[in-house]
């Protein structure tokens, strides 16, 4: 067979909120080179497409990766539907470049929404190196929220906030990031990330001060490899790609309007495969009832 | 039968390849050519003189016994014909489809010289769409060496490395970093062209009868080093290919709509994006499409993007495919029989025209293309005659997708941590043009990844040639 249906198996499913899933997913030869920073891609069927989806976390010795995912679209929606001891299709990585991880004094660390995730390793990978970490993670609402006490642990201080109060601090992350940094804290390097216009504005209230900003990207990709071009995004300096020259980027150098338009490009196709993977998940339901 | 007379071959006409139906065609992805029948490739066979000095063969870049095998495939001995070629040529009925025979095999037969040559191409994928069906000549495996032998991209040049180490008795691992394997085969060369079932049956062939091991999702540089496999290995064949898109670099490139060759195809034709939504990853065409270049791949690009539109429309196709190219008819590198078929199924060729902006709208999506009118200079020392703007011919072209087909380069993925490899300043690595030896130890390389991007089967030839020298190294 040219397309070896090897299948790598879910070994573990969390719910962490109404709409983020946890999975860790076995495959060793991902879990040997992973680091911080890194993502994979994955492709749940014969029919899927490959969506990539950041490292959240491994374990070399148990030969695993660990996941976090939002249900935005198809195939969010689709791998959260799958349980422990299913397989999915493709799985490879580990992809992109790793963080740079060194002591650089006082860092903040940024994780909005589904952010929180790959904030994490991030954080606590600083927090070994010897730095101070401030964190601020924020959601929409409560519900939205996870990995609290992780970020609690990875950081020397942690301030949560959500966007209408049900939780936290009401307010955006970038409002306690303002008054840190306004407020004369030497802070040597912020890492962002979370959804495109959250980073935007995180690099907004940075620029002024002249803090360096890490974001990681999370364009429209295909292969993850540098082969299509499709996770391209402007620059200052040019366009480069995210797979292989990112993920993560000084956010003071991304044409920020450009890229929150090249990622709203498939949307109408995005909602058609959405609404037909739900109603066929409604079918199949309403047939195993009868 | 009674043998025929040269001037009795001669006076047969070149049989034409039935295809499907232009206006059919333009709405669907299958096959173009429908292949001969038995009896149209005996009798296109018949037409070949068996030339003594046979310049056919010469032409082929891996030597196929053109001769032998059409003699057999005409006295209907199958499985012979099926021998002779796979003598020199593991992928006939990929050669037979895609190899640019007008100026390899056939440009050189004796009978172009008077009228038409005999059609090589299409007797040799005859003969290997038989043996796909019938396996008369199992590849055989010889006794094991134990040797180690890894293999990098499952393209063309990779796998014609990886049969012929196979039938030595070397252990053979071919690491690919896509899901599926072929390289171009699969990911660029569009299912109207070269169907699918195709490729996967000639690998899974291969791979059946020599117990050859592909592992998919293993990205070299990444998943593991060229280093890490150094560990393991007896020795290394490097043929990842040129697979990185070179952009244009004029105002707009980022516009939404604006997208490479390669991220079109690789949607359309690894994805399956032709069948969105049953398959889960779309792929976009507007009403208005430039593809720009003239090679094979924009011949590829602008097909596809024709037929999307037409099946997008539901059957009759209201929009227009440009391809779009700064030289003239004459130096369109693609090869003639898919220039031909696009022509037929309704692409409009700009020639001497040169993209200088793309041009878009307030909300970031392309809206058109600024292009300058070019004409031929005289030649230069090389003889090439360079397209040079011609002044204030600026004129706007109407858009919502453009297409860059100007060509790729190798990635240089693979060569993370492998700084002693030296590479040239294209970025091809350097190697012995007959041998494909590197410049490290145990490590040799083939295919468009040292060539920059050529051939299906010039990549084969330089799989072909590799092996020979590794399995020498190995024996020694
Ligand atoms: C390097 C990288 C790492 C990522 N890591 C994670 C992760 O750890 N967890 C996680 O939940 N997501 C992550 N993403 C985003 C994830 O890939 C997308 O959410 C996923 O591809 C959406 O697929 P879908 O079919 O479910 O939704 P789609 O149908 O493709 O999209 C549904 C909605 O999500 C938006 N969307 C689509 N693609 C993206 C994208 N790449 N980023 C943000 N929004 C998008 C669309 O505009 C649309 O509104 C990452 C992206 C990148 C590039
Ligand atoms: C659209 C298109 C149409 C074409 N049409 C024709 C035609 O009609 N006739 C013709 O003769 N030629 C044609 N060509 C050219 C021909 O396909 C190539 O010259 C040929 O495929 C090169 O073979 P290769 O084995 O060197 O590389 P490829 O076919 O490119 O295969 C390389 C493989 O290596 C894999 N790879 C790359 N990097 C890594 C890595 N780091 N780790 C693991 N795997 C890796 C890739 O995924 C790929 O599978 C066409 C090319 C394109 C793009
Ligand atoms: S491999 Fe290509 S060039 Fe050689 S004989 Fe066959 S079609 Fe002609
Ligand atoms: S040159 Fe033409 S006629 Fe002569 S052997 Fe080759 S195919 Fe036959
Ligand atoms: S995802 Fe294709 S180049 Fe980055």
């Amino acid at each position: 067979m040219s397309e070896f249906g090897k299948g790598y198996r879910i070994l573990k499913k969390e719910i962490l909120s109404d709409v983020t899933k946890l999975m860790i997913i076995e495959a060793p030869q991902v879990a040997k080179k992973a680091q911080a920073g890194q993502f994979i891609i994955i492709k749940i069927d014969s029919k899927g497409e490959r969506i990539p989806l950041t490292i959240a976390d491994y374990d070399r010795e148990a030969g695993t990766i660990t996941l976090i995912f939002q249900e935005v679209g198809k195939s969010t929606i689709h791998l959260g539907t799958l349980n422990e001891g299913d397989t999915v299709d493709t799985f490879v990585g580990p992809l992109g470049h790793p963080t740079e991880i060194k002591n650089y004094g006082t860092v903040m660390c940024v994780g909005g929404g589904v952010g929180i995730a790959p904030i994490y390793p991030i954080a606590r990978a600083l927090k070994e190196a010897g730095n101070e970490v401030i964190s601020i993670i924020g959601a929409r609402n409560k519900s939205l929220l996870f990995w609290e006490d992780k970020m609690r642990a990875a950081s020397d201080e942690l301030i949560v906030c959500t966007d209408d109060g049900s939780y936290g601090r009401k307010c955006l992350v970038t409002d306690p990031l303002k008054e840190i940094i306004g407020g004369g804290k030497k802070v040597a390097q912020v890492w962002a990330i979370g959804p495109a216009i959250m980073m935007k504005f995180v690099t907004l209230a940075t620029r002024p001060l002249n803090v360096p900003t890490i974001v990681s990207l999370n364009t429209i990709m295909i292969d993850g490899t540098g082969m299509c071009g499709g996770c391209r995004v402007p620059l200052k300096e040019g366009a480069q790609f995210v797979c292989v020259d990112g993920p993560e980027f000084d956010g003071h150098a991304v044409e920020w309007d450009s890229l929150l338009g090249r990622l709203q490009f498939y949307r109408d196709e995005e909602k058609i495969a959405a609404d037909r993977f739900k109603h066929e998940c409604n079918l199949d339901k309403a047939m195993r009832r009868q | 039968m009674a043998e025929l007379t040269p001037k009795e071959r001669m006076a047969i006409g070149r049989h034409e390849m039935p295809v499907q139906d232009e206006k059919v065609r333009a709405g669907n992805f299958d096959e173009v050519a429908l292949g001969y029948s038995q009896e149209t490739a005996i009798r296109e066979a018949e037409r070949c003189l068996q030339c003594k000095k046979p310049q056919c063969v010469e032409g082929c870049p891996v030597g196929v016994r053109i001769p032998q095998f059409i003699k057999a495939l005409r006295e209907g001995k199958m499985a012979e014909a099926v021998k002779e070629m796979k003598a020199k040529n593991n992928l006939p009925a990929i050669c037979g489809r895609v190899c640019p025979q007008e100026s390899q095999c056939e440009g050189r037969c004796i009978l172009g010289k008077k009228s038409k040559p005999v059609a090589i191409g299409r007797l040799e994928r005859f003969v290997g769409d038989f043996e796909l069906t019938q396996r008369t000549c199992p590849l055989v495996r010889a006794k094991s060496t134990g040797k180690k032998v890894a293999i990098v991209g499952s393209g063309p040049a990779g796998l014609t490395c990886a049969v012929d180490m196979g039938r030595e008795g070397h252990s053979v691992t071919i690491f690919e970093s896509l899901h599926v394997a072929g390289g171009v085969l699969v990911y660029g060369i569009p299912e109207f062209r070269l169907p699918k079932r195709v490729v996967h049956a000639e690998i899974d062939y291969a791979m059946d009868c020599l117990g050859i091991e592909i592992k998919t999702d293993y990205v070299i540089g990444r998943t593991l080093t060229l280093k890490d496999i150094l560990e393991e290995f007896d020795a290394i064949f490097i043929g990842s290919g040129a697979g990185l898109p070179m952009f244009l670099r004029v105002p707009g490139i980022n516009l939404n709509g604006v997208m490479s060759a390669n991220e079109f195809l690789t949607r359309v034709n690894l994805m399956m994006g032709y069948l969105f939504p049953e398959y889960d990853t779309p792929v976009k065409i507007g009403k208005k499409v430039a593809v720009i270049g003239a090679g094979n791949v924009a011949m590829d690009a602008a097909r596809c993007s024709l037929r999307l539109q037409t099946m997008q429309s539901g059957g009759h196709n209201p929009g227009e495919v440009h391809i779009v190219y700064r030289r003239s008819r004459q130096e369109v590198p693609a090869r003639d029989e898919e220039v031909h078929h696009a022509e037929e199924e309704g692409i409009i060729f700009d020639f001497l025209t040169n993209p200088v902006e793309i041009l878009g709208d307030d909300k970031g999506a392309v809206r058109g293309m600024r292009c300058v009118k070019m004409q031929l200079a005289e030649p230069d020392a090389s003889g090439r005659r360079k397209p040079v703007p011609i002044e204030g011919s600026e004129f706007d072209m109407e858009l919502d997708t453009v297409i860059v087909a100007l060509g790729t380069s190798p990635n240089p993925l693979v060569f993370v941590d492998a700084a002693e490899l030296q590479r040239t300043k294209h970025g091809t690595v350097i190697a012995d043009p007959i041998t494909g030896k590197t410049t490290v130890d145990k490590v040799w390389a083939g295919g468009d990844v040292v060539t920059g991007a050529a051939t299906v089967i010039s990549a084969m030839g330089a799989g072909k040639r590799a092996a020979a020298d590794m399995h020498k190294f190995l024996s020694a």
